[in-house]
């Protein structure tokens, strides 16, 4: 009964397309945030931060970024990993280069040398499309997890060709680094995937969204009806590559702390952040916290339910995990094709009508 | 009303200047010749219509007009310049709209978002202030809504406002299309097919929003059309087109006393 949009007058263009437009939604989207940001900090273990939050958040920031250039322009891409491990060297580099720039700075930084990268890789969508075009950045993933461990400057000679995050610290308290609490490796991954969904929201509601939109459903009309298209693409490729740029950089240095190329950002990374998009629904931001959740989240349960719960063999487990988590996509994917998003979407419908849904 | 109609229609446009004059077009694919040296003008404010059998090379001529083909002879002058060679989205912003034969919408997109698409060339907040979704971005947003809305009211269409186009029912579909070529503010409106596959009375609306946008906008209008009753009733004046060539151009008492379109449309003993 709550859930109703009923009574809520709407007198103004900006109020009728706000983001959240029943006041139900909005009071629980604070209510979330607030838990969020003042409730999971206090609580926070090394476990949750690790094994939970801060990897549901960093896939999350890098699902979004593809959403943004598969599910709102159509290109498709399978060289997210290669993108994220620009991110993380780009920050690498960085960190080591101007030991004194904060490392929010480098970040940041690191998903606009990634964004210039994306746009490098983007220029054959201009030309090919659909399967093609997937192709062709599947080279960008070859080639830029190669390049990272061809040339030692990247991992600036180490031995061992990995590249390990130097201790860095904001307003004083460390966020990287072996000495990083639980809360700060959180609280760091929780304002840069809340400040970029932001950024995507009002990205895609304007009129660059719907030139991005316009171009996936029709390009031909989209042109003829005043939509650039080399604009828009390159647009959306830069974008969605500053995403992963960003995913790359927290990945390596608040997640992870050391990481090898081909190890952390393969093909496999690349098909990861695919299905998140694809579960979680194309073309929506909540999707792409849904869908990184999903894919994050249920190796974890099922973990826990069958070495914790059933006390099953450890590889045993490890391996029926893989296979329920494939069969369990595969499962949801024919129950529900266009994604987690759309589910919510339909519940909400049904929660709008009911308990008189005629 | 057809010829009363038509004969009073036909005297708004006359001492008008041409918008839009064709110059001697040409258009090849390969070794197959579409368009053969054909020349016409489009004045200022008229309905101005394109006529011929099937393959006639009229769709190719809307195509070249909307940039989206390239002649390989002929100027294309559009208010008195030749136009350079040029990609359909820059012929989008001097003022050229158009719709399709074969309804070309982003169907995943709601009626709304649509039209505001339309508006495209219209809008000229900078990427930044959309991302930060300042002021200005917001400001614009509105200001177009405003726009958008009105061309809502104009084509009876708010109850769809919010619903995405892929699912609305084909008259709609078409009306939803018009809209968006509307929402550009076009100086030259280009209509292919407008009442392909529409039963009478949808045709009818149809023709009235035609004539509506004319009166009302002030729009120049090119339009290919099938229905000989709603072209001999609703436009200025008449292309007709056979065989890449151009074979006949005038009013509609004119044409319909065509010897040649007569044959075209008949056929010719042998």
């Amino acid at each position: 009964m709550l859930y109703r949009e009923a009574g809520e007058f709407r007198t103004s263009y900006p109020d009728d397309s706000q983001t959240f437009p029943i006041s139900f939604d909005k009071y629980r989207y604070y209510a979330i945030l607030a838990v969020l940001v003042v409730v999971v900090p206090l609580v926070i273990n090394d476990y949750w931060a690790n094994a939970v939050l801060v990897p549901v958040l960093v896939w999350s920031i890098a699902a979004l970024g593809l959403n943004i250039l598969t599910g709102y322009c159509g290109q498709i891409s399978l060289g997210t990993g290669g993108f994220m491990a620009v991110g993380a060297y780009g920050c690498y580099k960085l960190m080591t280069a101007f030991p004194d720039l904060n490392i929010i700075f480098c970040i940041v930084l690191s998903g606009a040398i990634t964004a210039g990268v994306g746009i490098i890789f983007g220029l054959p969508s201009l030309r090919i499309k659909g399967f093609y075009l997937a192709v062709a950045t599947l080279a960008a993933q070859f080639f830029l997890v190669w390049l990272f461990n061809s040339f030692p400057w990247f991992y600036n000679y180490s031995a061992s060709g990995q590249i390990t995050v130097p201790e860095r610290t904001v307003l004083g308290f460390p966020v990287t680094g072996p000495y990083t609490e639980p809360w700060a490796k959180y609280l760091i991954c929780l304002a840069f995937a809340f400040a970029l969904a932001w950024l995507a929201r009002n990205l895609t509601r304007g009129s660059v969204g719907r030139s991005w939109m316009a171009i996936r459903d029709m390009d031909i009309a989209a042109e003829i009806i005043g939509v650039n298209p080399l604009k828009a693409k390159l647009q959306a490729f830069a974008v969605s590559s500053f995403f992963v740029g960003i995913a790359g950089a927290l990945f390596f240095s608040v997640y992870l702390g050391a990481v090898e190329a081909s190890e952390a950002f393969g093909i496999n990374q690349s098909f990861l952040v695919l299905f998140m998009v694809i579960i979680g629904g194309l073309g929506s931001i909540f999707g792409s916290f849904a869908g990184a959740a999903f894919i994050v989240l249920l190796p974890v349960l099922l973990k826990n339910l069958l070495v914790g719960k059933l006390s099953w063999p450890t590889d045993i487990a490890t391996n029926s995990e893989f296979i329920i988590v494939g069969a369990l996509i595969i499962f949801f994917l024919i129950v529900e094709p266009h994604g987690l998003a759309h589910l919510a979407r339909l519940f909400k419908e049904k929660l709008r009508l009911w308990p008189f849904p005629h | 009303m057809g010829d009363v109609a038509g004969s009073e229609r036909a005297s708004m446009g006359e001492s008008k200047p041409p918008l839009m004059e064709l110059r001697g077009i040409t258009l090849r694919f390969g070794g197959v010749l579409a368009i053969s040296d054909v020349s016409f003008d489009i004045r200022e404010g008229e309905i101005r219509a394109i006529i011929g059998p099937n393959g006639a090379g009229k769709s190719s001529m809307l195509n070249v007009i909307s940039g989206f083909y390239h002649p390989q002879e002929g100027n294309i002058l559009f208010r008195g310049e030749v136009r350079p060679f040029m990609r359909p989205h820059r012929v989008a912003a001097l003022g050229i709209a158009r719709t399709f034969q074969n309804i070309a919408l982003f169907k995943r997109m709601t009626t709304l978002d649509n039209i505001m698409t339309g508006r495209m060339t219209l809008m000229k907040s900078s990427f930044a202030a959309q991302a930060l979704w300042w002021g200005s971005a917001e400001r614009e947003e509105s200001a177009h809504r405003e726009k958008a809305e009105e061309i809502i009211d104009f084509l009876g269409i708010q109850a769809i406002r919010k619903v995405p186009v892929g699912t609305l029912p084909y008259g709609l579909q078409k009306r939803v299309e018009l809209g968006r070529a509307l929402a550009a503010e076009p100086r030259l409106l280009l209509l292919d097919e407008p009442m392909a596959g529409m039963n009478v009375e949808e045709k009818e609306d149809m023709s009235r929003f035609i004539l509506d946008v004319n009166d009302e906008f002030g729009t120049t209008i090119a339009l290919i059309e099938h229905d000989m009753g709603v072209v001999m009733d609703i436009s200025d004046r008449i292309v007709v087109m056979d065989y890449g060539k151009k074979i006949g151009d005038g009013k509609p008492g004119e044409i319909r006393k065509n010897q040649d379109v007569i044959d075209a449309y008949l056929g010719v003993p042998h």
